[in-house]
């Protein structure tokens, strides 16, 4: 019994971060994209303009809802605790380096689960190379992988990714005449400002709260044979799943739709819808958790993961300007490069940082 | 007396120091420095069937696993 009164906090975690997705998704949002972590900072780097691919340019205020979720729910938990100074360098680079796996696959791992949830049968190859980039990280862990020790540090140091946050959020309500909105391709499709920060604000508390982690919950299950976090991962899959069917027999936007061509901001290449998610995989392991973790620790304090974070907006801009990113036609020649030469950089950082126990 | 210094590691390495140091013997002393790993080495200790308590140490967590 207690051991269930362990995993139910994870498993409602996981169960109102799918229903919010649908909700964000008949609200507007793309299909399959209620929330995304790599797809909506994507688009927050081209709302400042960052890149200027002009269909995935808006200032999502799920992020900032999270990030400021998170921050509330730490700070009543009196967990916000200022750390940092474990390798920030290298946190930048691995997070760089998702990013252009994720923007290869098209979604960050809860989006993959989305996806699943949706139909989209290319988010089973997406899964496959996701375990597999997890399972390369755990060798690399039991060989002694680290990052080193993390400081504490100032709470200004801590404070600053949130207060960004907030002044991304004053932006995208004021729309000064200088920020960028897509009038038409997935950044053109929105839920109301509000709907989407309430989404945020919710799910960064519970994430916060419940250490939501995709990356964590396959990565333990392997490792430790502990498969707590991925009893949140399967009950996001479940929600998104059972609420699609609700809103698709309803004639709402969503639904599910099984299959493998035609799906929502998605491409048909099973070699490098694996490949992708083999370098989300690995890099998420070495990084500690999946983008949406990263997300949620840059709001609690640590400011390893808010250098994490900006290593996946820069990632993403530099993925848009330089043509790095699938479109629904399937990858770049460029984008299979950059996915090649970001499995060598993280397998580099992961060697690099092995020392024997 | 076994003890593991873990404070400032990021998830999961606190687990896996805890981890190597069973080996070397009971009981066991992990310090880590904030909620997370206090709960993923407390869950592992459980998990393998050890008994764990644990105590506020100023901003930090003592768990000692017997």
């Amino acid at each position: 019994m207690t051991r269930w009164k362990e995993h139910l906090p994870v498993i409602l975690a996981g169960l109102v971060v799918g229903i919010a997705s649908v909700v964000l998704v008949a609200l507007g949002n793309p299909v399959n994209m209620g929330f995304c972590i790599a797809c909506f900072l994507r688009d927050i780097a081209g709302g400042l303009g960052l890149h200027r691919a002009p269909i995935v340019q808006y200032i999502r205020p799920e992020i900032m809802g999270l990030v400021l979720g998170a921050m509330i729910m730490a700070l009543a938990g009196k967990e916000f605790k200022v750390r940092g100074g474990s390798s920030p360098m290298t946190r930048f680079v691995l997070g760089f380096c998702v990013m252009a796996g994720a923007l290869m696959f098209l979604g960050c791992p809860l989006r993959m689960v989305i996806r699943l949830g949706g139909g989209d049968g290319n988010a089973i190859l997406g899964l496959v190379g996701f375990i597999a980039g997890i399972f390369v990280g755990t060798l690399f862990l039991k060989k002694g992988f680290s990052l080193k020790k993390s400081q504490p540090q100032a709470k200004v140091e801590g404070l600053l990714m949130p207060a960004v946050n907030v002044a991304l959020l004053v932006l995208v309500i004021a729309a000064p005449a200088f920020i960028f909105f897509s009038a038409e391709g997935p950044g053109s499709m929105r839920a109301p400002i509000a709907a989407a920060l309430a989404a945020g604000l919710v799910v960064g508390a519970i994430a916060q709260r419940t250490r939501l982690c995709m990356a964590g919950g396959i990565r333990d299950a392997i490792m430790l044979r502990d498969f707590h976090l991925l009893m949140g991962f399967v009950a996001i899959f479940v929600a998104v799943l059972v609420g699609n069917l609700i809103v698709g027999s309803m004639g709402i936007r969503g639904g599910f739709t099984p299959g493998f061509a035609g799906q929502a901001v998605a491409h048909t290449d099973g070699l490098w819808n694996f490949l992708g998610m083999v370098l989300v995989g690995l890099g998420s392991v070495l990084l500690g958790g999946c983008p949406l973790r990263q997300l949620i620790l840059s709001g609690s304090g640590n400011s390893d993961s808010s250098v994490a974070v900006l290593g996946m907006v820069v990632g993403a801009a530099f993925c848009h300007n330089f043509g790095l990113a699938s479109s629904t036609d399937g990858p770049s020649f460029a984008g299979k490069v950059a996915v090649i030469l970001g499995l060598a950089v993280v397998c580099a950082i992961g060697g690099a940082n092995v020392k024997k126990v | 007396m076994n003890q593991i210094d873990a404070r400032g590691y990021s998830c999961p390495e606190p687990v896996l120091m805890t981890k190597r140091a069973l080996e070397q013997g009971l009981p066991l002393i992990v310090l880590v420095d904030n909620e997370t790993p206090l709960q993923n080495v407390r869950r592992f200790a459980v998990n393998n069937g050890y008994q764990v308590t644990w105590k506020a140490v100023g901003e930090d967590y003592e768990l000692t696993i017997s």
